[in-house]
């Protein structure tokens, strides 16, 4: 399929399968719309998902649930394959629930674990806010469009753009404004963003094949695809693309912070996750869909390397996740440790490696927008490249180098997984190594995308840059002079300082600022905000409607109370029946028929 | 539009049999439990039971391959002198908005029976003879067009009922069936007014002679109400919904299963085939109170879902929530066409709504089978008294995730379809409304799953579960099968949406002209 649209420049494939229904004159159907972002989400899910189907091979191997899980992760493909093929925003829908139902079960794989079966479902309700948008954005859609196709929506987006709804007492918004901000609450929700974030870091609960494939690969930058697929939309929206600017400026940024002081492995991956979804939304924001896209998919290959590279060490240490008690690990995992670095290269954008040039060039676009809060976006996603290195190296140093705090009993029979484990490491080391070379040219500054993505003249940094593009040679150059690689080496060395050389200065720094600390360790103390306060609350509230509504009210005064006088009733001619209700209930039958006879022949008469 | 609709006489007699075959059936099997000798007593009344309720299902099908779906008139129609002084017929036929039901009824009915074998061990043949009378009663109440016969189907029907509940029920039977008893029955005399008070005025008692009767403002909105309290109940709608948890708490499986997929759907008939066509300025003009009402439940029931510590009741108010879509998308026909001047989008939410009834029939009876499944091992419908079932009961526990998923309205399956268009359609009449509805999609996802997180997940909670065993054959199979077609409705609702579209099509025409 790539090769029939990238070498054979075939056309873009825009058809219907069957019709769901036919309803008020709107055909709701299920098709497929396979242009050239198709094709590159299609490459990179079902490569990621490949790897994963054989390392799972080995992961997996002793696990009880091993045909459950071959199982869930092909039905995720399916589903995800839906969803990046779709042509209408119905199937897109289906797509979009159908990963999060995938991700629900995966994450709660391990149904007896406590911790995984709050985690999934806190991942599925979380979702479910982003879908209320979502479902709300396309209500929205349909309303000024009168159809689900994405191609005549998109042809009505212009119009649309004039058209207003009210919403709040009096105030006009423009309505196109309102279904992308509706879309992307979707995409908030799916994509991890503040505040929905909180659901991601906990579906680590889930084996860790999955935690690269859904968490970290594919499924959670189906939201970014959709603003990317949806760009014909949000470009005449300002107001929306500020909206997802500051959103994924906040997460980048923020979420960056929080991997500082993780102490799980796969947590700290997690977070660095955020951080990147963060890095691609506010891409989406500059109206530099491509530079999103092009992040997507390097960030596909070495973030699915870096989890299963982590996954690679827990199985060697036997289920520890804890980087406290690694440490060392370099002479005992000698391929996980080269691949491992390949991934940490390419994730803090090291000249040359696959990150540094979708991050290079998304922070170049960035820079170079002008929407509202695009200066503090600049901002983030700049610093942010400091707390990428930092944390992802302060990561690196603690798991392979340093000293081994390892128990003694795990040290003695620790050796490199399998080769169904490293193999994949290695074939997705070699496009986190080499994948921006040949693809930086195309993807973002030649024709790759086509009609795919449009971007207005105005919006359009990419383009600008293009101008000033000569080969990824040049551009590897041009890098090597700006601050933000310097920013990425301080980041390295300051975690190379506090963590290995002078292990007592991070003890300090956290000593010293404990307050700050706290508010990292604790989250912004937002899951608390969820767990202790929204949802016991929505249970609570459900509690006193029930005992004071339907118990007391209704029930207590209304019901009863009529069903004593009912009992006073009956036990005053109890004599004359039987007890019985089904005779009761005849009797009135009966008497009702007499009524009715009674009355209409009186009217006849 | 004065009578477009004329009816399309079949003298096939094919609703006649579908309704007297069962009641008939009932009967023998009652013999057949009371005449046999003890030991195959039971087997022969169960053989019958079964036999029937499967030969009336196959008798149904014609009722879809050879519908016309290019038409509003009635089909099927079977019609004669009943009581002639009285000018009451003995007239049946269906359309697009009563035949699913039917199907609906004589699908599930076997599957109940089925369900029935070896459970239910005090008085089964008088068991099943009471579900198959039901059967028949039921299809009489979706095919009636006299509105006297409906009304004797209507009020016939309780009987079974209240046996179903009053002999095999739970502890608290005689209370929830007086409950039920009262809410209902008063419920109805106010129907019955209306409908004398209609004959009156028609000269007949065919609902569609009252369709197009002219009334005056000032008696539809009297008959509006009189309607609105038989089938408010049904429904039922907030606040006349607590008669529905205690009946389903109360009710053995079967029932409980027959009450939410069948009986609740009759509430919503009620809407369509009375009040919306008789009385379309009264409905017009209180539309706002019906969409309030129906917002409420589910909004309210759906926090009031989470607070619930027994899984029945839980599903019983996920039903009044679920429910509550249906009336949302049947009485927003007017804002619709009051904000956007064309009724457009009025076709689909009625759609959605119909479509909400059938797909809730199929899951609300699905899991109600699973927690008699449950129940059945574990005497307990106490959500504390379980966890890590899925240890014990994996072929269960899949199937039971299914229809959780199914009841929290994940799309390809059938409890998507229903409130995807609801929600569509409310956005064309208020943000607002599109908005309240749609919080169904946390809250049903909610109190469904977390449910769910702490019956099926989790380590195995005590002695009890760990000795549960998984599905028997016979409960796979029902539970299999209302999954097929739970997922089949959701991956292609085309065919039931198509035999839905001239009829909701002809209503919508029909109710957003005035009467008056």
């Amino acid at each position: 399929m790539l090769k029939h649209h990238l070498i054979d420049g075939g056309p873009v494939f825009n058809g219907s399968v069957y019709t769901w229904m036919v309803v008020d004159g709107i055909h709701m159907e299920i098709g497929f719309l396979v242009d050239r972002l198709t094709v590159l989400m299609m490459t990179v899910v079902t490569f990621v998902s490949f790897m994963v189907h054989i390392y799972t091979v080995g992961y997996m191997h002793d696990d009880p649930g091993y045909q459950r899980f071959f199982s869930y992760i092909s039905l995720f493909t399916f589903s995800m394959l839906v969803l990046v093929m779709s042509n209408n925003f119905l199937q897109l829908f289906f797509g979009w629930e159908a990963v999060g139902v995938v991700s629900y079960l995966l994450i709660g794989f391990w149904y007896t674990k406590p911790t995984a079966i709050v985690a999934n479902l806190k991942a599925f309700l979380v979702n479910r806010v982003g879908d209320f948008g979502f479902l709300l954005g396309i209500a929205t859609l349909l309303y000024f469009t009168g159809t689900l196709d994405y191609i005549d929506v998109f042809a009505r987006a212009e119009t649309m753009q004039g058209e207003t709804i009210t919403i709040f007492g009096g105030h006009a918004w423009s309505a196109l404004t309102v279904a992308c901000i509706l879309l992307f609450v979707g995409a908030m929700g799916k994509s991890a963003q503040v505040p929905l974030h909180v659901w991601l870091p906990d579906s680590m609960e889930g084996p860790t094949p999955i935690s690269a494939l859904i968490h970290a690969a594919t499924m959670v930058t189906a939201g970014v695809f959709m603003v990317a697929r949806m760009s014909p939309l949000f470009e005449f929206s300002e107001t929306a693309l500020s909206f997802v600017l500051v959103i994924g400026a906040i997460t980048a940024l923020f979420t960056g912070f929080l991997g500082v002081v993780q102490n799980d492995i796969k947590r700290v991956v997690a977070y660095s996750t955020l951080s990147q979804l963060g890095y691609m939304t506010v891409a989406l924001g500059a109206s530099a869909y491509a530079a999103g896209i092009f992040h997507l998919m390097t960030h596909a290959f070495f973030k699915a390397l870096l989890f299963l590279a982590a996954g690679s060490v827990i199985i060697a240490l036997h289920h520890e996740q804890d980087i406290r008690r690694m440490g060392g690990l370099k002479k005992y995992l000698p391929i996980t440790y080269w691949t491992s670095l390949i991934g940490s290269l390419a994730l803090i954008g090291f000249p040359g490696f696959a990150g540094f040039f979708s991050k290079d060039a998304l922070i170049e676009a960035v820079g170079l927008s002008s929407i509202p809060g695009s200066g503090f976006a600049y901002f983030s996603v700049v610093a942010g490249v400091f707390v990428t290195a930092l944390y992802t190296f302060r990561m690196f140093f603690l798991v392979f180098h340093g000293s081994e705090r390892i128990d003694e009993d795990v040290r003695g029979h620790l050796r490199e997984p399998p080769w169904v484990v490293w193999a994949p490491l290695v074939l997705l080391a070699i496009p986190s190594l080499l994948i921006g070379w040949p693809t930086i040219g195309p993807v973002l500054f030649g024709d790759y995308f086509g009609s795919a993505i449009f971007v207005l003249e105005s919006h359009n940094g990419l383009a600008e840059m293009g101008h000033e593009f000569h080969g990824p040679l040049s551009f590897l150059l041009h890098g090597l002079k700006s601050p933000v690689l310097y920013l990425a080496l301080s980041g390295i060395a300051v975690a190379w300082y506090a963590y290995l050389y002078k292990p007592s200065v991070a003890e300090n720094i956290r000593r010293r600022f404990g307050v700050i600390y706290t508010l990292l360790d604790r989250k912004y103390y937002m899951d608390e905000l969820y767990q202790t306060v929204l949802a016991p609350g929505a249970a609570r509230l459900g509690g006193l409607l029930w005992r004071v509504g339907d118990v007391a009210i209704i029930d207590g005064a209304a019901v009863n109370g009529s069903a004593r006088l009912v009992g006073w009733f009956s036990g005053v001619l109890r004599q004359i029946q039987t007890g019985y209700l089904y005779t009761y209930a005849f009797a009135m039958i009966i008497g009702l028929v007499v009524l009715v006879a009674w009355l209409t022949l009186g009217v006849n008469n | 539009m004065a009578h477009s609709r004329r009816e399309q006489l079949n003298m096939s007699g094919i609703l006649s049999t579908l309704i007297w075959l069962p009641v008939l059936g009932g009967l023998l099997v009652l013999a057949a439990g009371r005449w046999s000798t003890d030991n195959r007593r039971e087997g022969l009344a169960y053989w019958l039971a079964i036999s029937t309720a499967v030969a009336t299902f196959v008798i149904s099908l014609p009722l879809f391959t050879q519908f016309d779906t290019s038409t509003a008139s009635m089909q099927f129609v079977e019609r004669a002198p009943w009581i002639q002084v009285f000018k009451v017929e003995y007239f049946l036929g269906v359309d697009g908005l009563s035949m699913p039901l039917i199907l609906l009824t004589t699908f599930l009915t076997p599957l109940v029976l089925l369900a029935a074998k070896n459970v239910i061990k005090d008085r089964p043949a008088q068991y099943l003879a009471a579900f198959l009378i039901l059967e028949g009663l039921m299809i009489g109440v979706f095919s009636a067009l006299d509105a006297l016969l409906f009304y004797v189907f209507w009020e016939a029907m309780l009987i079974p009922m209240f046996v179903i509940i009053g002999v095999w029920g739970g502890e608290r039977r005689i209370y929830a069936t007086l409950k039920f008893f009262l809410y209902t029955f008063l419920g109805s005399v106010f129907m019955l007014v209306a409908l004398i008070y209609l004959y009156l005025q028609a000269g007949s008692y065919s609902i569609l002679d009252f369709h197009d009767l002219p009334l005056s403002q000032v008696e539809q909105t009297w008959i509006f109400l009189a309607f609105l309290a038989a089938f408010a109940v049904k429904v039922p709608m907030w606040p006349v919904h607590t008669w529905l948890p205690d009946a389903h708490v109360e009710a053995p499986t079967g029932g409980s299963v027959i009450l939410a997929a069948v009986l609740l759907k009759m509430g919503g008939y009620g809407f369509i085939r009375f009040s919306l066509p008789i009385t379309p300025d009264a409905s017009r003009s209180l539309d706002l109170l019906m969409i309030g009402l129906s917002l409420v439940a589910v909004v309210y029931i759906g926090f009031v879902a989470l607070a619930q510590k027994d899984m029945k009741k839980l599903i019983a108010y996920s039903s009044i929530a679920h429910m509550g879509f249906v009336i949302l998308g049947f009485f927003i026909v007017w804002k619709i066409l009051a904000r956007t001047g064309v009724t457009d989008g009025a076709v689909m939410g009625m759609t959605g709504a119909m479509v909400q009834m059938i797909s809730h029939g199929l899951i609300s009876g699905a899991l109600f089978f699973s927690i008699g499944v449950m129940y059945d091992r574990m005497h307990s419908r106490q959500i504390a008294d379980y966890g890590g079932v899925i240890n014990t009961m994996p072929k269960f526990a899949a199937l039971i995730v299914f229809f959780a998923l199914a009841n929290a309205g994940l799309p390809g399956t059938s409890g998507f379809v229903g409130e995807f268009l609801v929600i569509l359609a409310a956005f064309r009449a208020d943000f607002w409304y599109a908005f309240f509805a749609a919080t169904t999609l946390v809250l049903g996802a909610g109190y469904t799953l977390w449910m769910i997180k702490r019956v099926i997940f989790g380590a195995v909670a005590n002695e009890k579960v760990a000795q549960l065993t998984d599905l028997n054959g016979r409960e796979f199979f029902v539970l299999a099968v209302l999954a097929v077609f739970i997922l089949g409705l959701g991956l292609w609702p085309a065919p039931l949406v198509d035999v839905l579209s001239a009829s909701v099509e002809h209503l919508v025409n029909h109710i957003t002209q005035s009467k008056l």
